[in-house]
């Protein structure tokens, strides 16, 4: 464990040395603001209608008009940011011929790839973390439910640990960081749409795409229900990345 | 200490290594020695656990590099030609970090960065940042990094590459120290330097052991005949002459003015005869010193003759 850790900390000196980490979180922040202050501005004006007209004021609730869109945007905004941040892990070690020094250093390659996994969580934790200044916003002025949102946020971080995981398996494949990005956004952006088959094919081949679909476990957590189904698929997801990662870098041994 | 036996590595149809058995005793120093593409680098790499051999063993202390390849990554230091530097880190960062990849902890951890930065000069940059330092302090770096954590065995794969020439004599004087309680793999195309640093050479060409011995060894055995270098300080036209009437001397070389390169037959010791010849001509005799085959002779003989008899 210790040693995730010291791969964790170089990474991320590394990401907030340098400008790609404030680049990527300002884009990132940018973008979701115009988005949430949008879906806020809608709301605000259906409540001003709701005043006038008695009878609509019933269905306005804050979880749903607006932090479950917000997050819903969030997590369309992280598909295509995730794989500048998870491009370098390996790409740029195998590169930099940095790989070598980990390589013969006692520590397992389990160690190095949890460790990358890991920073990169954080980094996109940070990011996070900090649009979440908009949900506080909405404490300030109203009164949200606590538990979609937290389940919101625990479903969009286990989500977005699915994009990293592809992101450094696709990093462990290539020296090349557009290739590493390109590859993480084709895989997960496949992964996202390939519900939209589940009508055309048969009712089993169907149910089995639905489950496969990243984004149709996230809705349940926007929702506030914490189902098994949706942690394993989150969760096998990423270890099956991670060990997919695992096979590629020990068979480099044996090229 | 290392043992290497049959060690074969192909990279799909090529070959980089075929059939290399040596042994690498305790304290020792080894230089392996070969032109580019030779298969040192491939050979360093599997030594340092990071390749796996296609067929044959390689063991470190009783530790075979494949098997048990966590035992061996402990005692080994390792500088691979590239030097594996993150160029957005500092120098101290850096090598803090390559401590505790390699296992240290706590106060250890700095008291040994601070050793390595001492013993390779690197106090000036310690707190620059590695992708801006010339390419010597980058080289250096990526030996304080393979020196960190005082590992028996240090594996440098071309140490004094891109350095300038006292960089160089210091980088050599410090394998020198290290020489005395370390073992050590290093290896070169640059022949003095092996002479200067190591015990024993291991010539790798095209992938196959050419030769192992010690410096001695290697060019007595490739000694076919021995030279004396003359040098006379009177000026004298007959002085081949003389001397080629000589039974043993094979051949007569005039070099520079009043030098003259003699080839002769092994072990003739034929710098009484040539004085006597000189007193008695009144040469003026400055100098007549033996030579012996340089590495780079050696080398040149190894590499060449064998591609000689291939063709």
């Amino acid at each position: 464990m210790r040693n995730v850790w010291v791969i964790a900390k170089k990474d991320l000196g590394s990401f907030f040395n340098s400008p790609i980490f404030y680049i990527v979180a300002t884009v990132f922040l940018i973008i979701y603001s115009f988005i949430f202050f949008n879906i806020l501005n809608f709301f605000s004006f259906q409540s001003f209608q709701a005043g006038q007209l008695q009878a609509m004021g019933m269905n306005l609730n804050l979880n749903e008009m607006v932090i479950e869109p917000s997050l819903q945007n969030m997590s369309v905004i992280l598909l295509m940011i995730i794989p500048i941040i998870t491009m370098r892990s390996f790409a740029d070690e195998k590169k930099m011929k940095t790989f070598r020094l980990l390589l013969s250093s006692p520590i397992h390659l389990r160690e190095i790839i949890l460790g990358k996994f890991l920073s990169c969580m954080i980094v996109v934790a940070v990011m996070i973390l900090i649009s979440s200044y908009s949900v506080g916003f909405l404490f300030l002025l109203g009164e949200p439910e606590t538990g979609p949102v937290v389940t919101g946020y625990l479903g969009i971080l286990l989500m977005a640990g699915c994009f990293v995981s592809v992101g450094i398996f696709a990093s462990s494949l290539t020296e090349n960081q557009i290739i590493a990005a390109v590859l993480t956004f084709g895989f997960s952006l496949f992964m996202w749409v390939i519900g939209w088959g589940a009508q055309a094919a048969g009712s089993t081949t169907g149910q089995i795409l639905q489950y496969l679909s990243i984004v149709d476990h996230l809705e349940h957590f926007l929702k506030g229900m914490v189902d098994t189904s949706d942690l394993v698929y989150y969760l096998s997801f990423i270890l099956f990345n991670l060990f997919l990662c695992h096979r590629v870098l020990d068979s480099n041994r044996w090229r | 200490m290392i043992e290497v036996e049959n060690l074969t590595k192909h990279y799909g149809p090529r070959r980089a290594i075929n059939n290399l058995t040596f042994q690498i005793a305790r304290g020792e120093v080894v230089g392996l020695l070969g032109p580019n593409g030779a298969g040192k680098s491939t050979t360093m790499d599997i030594l340092s656990c990071i390749l796996s051999a296609s067929s044959g063993t390689a063991r470190i202390r009783g530790y075979d590099t494949f098997e048990h390849s966590f035992e061996i990554r402990k005692i080994i230091g390792y500088l691979p030609e590239t030097p594996p530097l993150y160029p957005d880190m500092s120098v101290r960062d850096y090598l803090m970090f390559a401590a505790q990849v390699r296992g240290m902890a706590g106060k250890q951890t700095g008291n040994a960065v601070e050793r390595v930065i001492e013993n390779c000069s690197l106090q000036d940059v310690g707190h620059r940042i590695i992708g801006r330092l010339s390419k010597g302090y980058q080289q250096r770096v990526g030996l304080a990094q393979a020196m960190v954590h005082d590992p028996d065995i240090l594996i440098l794969d071309e140490p004094t590459i891109g350095l300038d020439p006292i960089q160089i004599i210091e980088i050599r004087k410090l394998i020198q120290e290290l020489a005395a309680s370390h073992t050590i793999i290093l290896s070169s195309h640059i022949l003095p330097e092996v002479t200067q640093i190591c015990q024993r050479v291991i010539i790798i060409n095209e992938g196959e052991i050419a030769a192992v011995d010690s410096l001695a060894g290697l060019t007595a055995s490739l000694r076919k005949s021995e030279r004396l270098s003359l040098t006379i300080r009177n000026e004298n036209s007959k002085v081949a002459e003389e001397l080629n009437s000589i039974d043993q001397v094979l051949s007569v070389l005039p070099k520079e003015k009043n030098q003259f390169l003699i080839e002769c037959k092994l072990n003739s010791n034929l710098q009484d005869e040539i004085a006597r010849l000189a007193l008695a001509n009144q040469w003026g005799l400055v100098e007549i010193k033996p030579l012996s085959l340089t590495l780079e002779d050696v080398f040149l003989k190894l590499t060449v003759e064998e591609k000689d008899v291939q063709a």
